[in-house]
């Protein structure tokens, strides 16, 4: 469950924000959690909600994006999509691929409120 | 509702009321704009690495361990792989192999210092980090450990060859990483010559999913999975293996007595990782340590003398291709996902 940590770590960016924006409410926040990035994105959002009472991040609207993973295919010399790593590249079946996409683990916007 | 008109007031920008002249400014959050059906919220773009936290001590932790000749591993694998006899087994073999390597450990465990008894019972020095209910090492707890083991055991090693401990006590170290910074000054020499002066074993937390994620600093991750553990870990466990350069298949002595296929374990490990580097031994017999042991020489980078092998040469050059082809990608990728502008 390295989601907690995760987690731990969204709010502490929320809350350096909060410090340095000076806003009294956040609405929506949105990250980023791409296919390849280690992360159970349910387990993400759990973690994120759990931790969420009581703090910044409380009655906030938490949208979690996840960029599909993608690879590049040393066979076939050029990007295919994968879900996971350990996947055959879907057009030649071959496993000589370099993730390149889909690793993303990011906050990347918020909505505030001053009100 | 608006009592002039009968409009909905809700879901209309709240305007602010200038009290001189009765004026309503909607643009006066700081968004600067009103945004029609949102009410005066302002966007922040952030765009931050959720590690970057992590990411940023472990980059200290990585320049720390360079200027002070430490290189530095971080052994990865599920709860009974063996790690710890490993590390007992390989500190006793570098006693004799390399008498002159220091060598330390961190040990990760949620809770006991068992481990870390058994390393110091081999003369090693060790520090023991217990998470709690953590299931894995970040780098704050590295940078606080290694600095824990420098005030600790500094004084045990005089026998210390070219790395003069001349320093003056009053530069404390307990500060960790924070003292990074003033390197060049201090009083104590570091390796310049890119070689290792010490090994630093990490062995993190029994845990072969959440470890993967987190950088420490080290030089490199090695994976250690036993044959008693079944061969389709890789691929159950792809993220570890593909964060690992290398892995070493332990209690291969057990291998008459269970069901493991080693080749089609490689293979499901090559396929997560297909430039992972594999080794096969046993902790407890010996055998196949002595791979191993070189494979460390390479780590601290000492052995460019005996080692002059062509095919390795051959199999760096393809590395370093797929490597180039794959940032070529990463570009590209950049390039398309940004658009035209």
């Amino acid at each position: 469950m390295h989601e907690a940590s995760l987690a731990g770590g969204v709010l502490q960016l929320v809350e350096d924000t909060a410090r340095r924006e000076g806003f009294s409410r956040l609405l929506v926040l949105r990250l980023e959690a791409g296919q390849l990035a280690g992360v159970d994105v349910r387990a993400l959002r759990f973690a994120i909600e759990s931790l969420a009472p009581g703090t910044v991040l409380a009655g906030a609207d938490i949208q979690i994006e996840e960029p599909p993973g993608q690879a590049w295919c040393l066979g076939c010399g050029q990007t295919v999509p994968i879900t996971q790593r350990g996947d055959a590249c879907p057009r030649c079946g071959g496993y000589q691929l370099q993730p390149t996409g889909g690793q993303e683990l990011r906050v990347l916007d918020m909505q505030v409120s001053d009100d | 509702m608006c009592v002039v008109c009968g409009c909905a007031d809700t879901g209309t920008a709240p305007a602010q009321v200038n009290p001189a002249n009765g004026d309503l400014h909607f643009g006066a959050g700081a968004a600067r704009v009103s945004v029609p059906g949102m009410s005066q919220a302002r966007a922040i773009k952030l765009e931050t690495d959720i590690l970057g936290a992590n990411n940023r001590v472990a980059q200290q932790n990585r320049a720390h361990f360079q200027a002070h000749g430490v290189a530095a591993l971080n052994l990865v694998s599920s709860p009974g792989s063996g790690k710890t006899t490993l590390l007992c087994a390989t500190i006793e073999a570098l006693k004799t192999r390399a008498p002159g390597l220091h060598v330390a450990v961190i040990e990760g465990d949620q809770q006991t210092s068992f481990d870390a008894d058994r390393i110091r019972a081999t003369g090693a020095p060790a520090v023991q980090v217990n998470t709690g209910k953590g299931c894995h090492l970040d780098a704050p707890m590295v940078a606080e450990a290694f600095a824990s083991l420098h005030t600790h055991h500094d004084h045990a090693h005089d026998h210390d060859h070219d790395h003069d401990h001349d320093h003056d006590h009053d530069h404390d170290h307990s500060h960790g990483h924070e003292h990074a910074h003033d390197h060049g000054h201090s009083s104590h020499r570091h390796s310049h010559d890119g070689h290792a002066h010490s090994l630093l074993f990490i062995e993190n937390v029994g845990n072969l999913v959440c470890p993967a994620v987190w950088d420490l600093g080290e030089a490199a991750k090695v994976a250690i999975l036993s044959v008693t553990e079944g061969e389709d870990k890789p691929l159950k466990y792809p993220d570890m293996f593909a964060a690992a350069q290398l892995m070493i298949l332990n209690k291969i002595d057990l291998l008459p007595h269970v069901k493991f296929d080693v080749a089609r374990c490689i293979e499901l490990a090559r396929r997560v990782n297909p430039t992972i580097e594999i080794l096969q031994l046993s902790a407890t017999t010996g055998e196949g340590m002595d791979a191993w042991l070189h494979w460390l020489d390479h780590a601290v980078g000492h052995d460019h003398h005996h080692h002059p092998a062509e095919p390795s040469a051959e199999a760096a050059l393809r590395q370093r291709v797929q490597q180039l082809e794959a940032e070529l990608a990463q570009a590209k990728a950049a390039l398309s996902a940004d658009g035209p502008r």
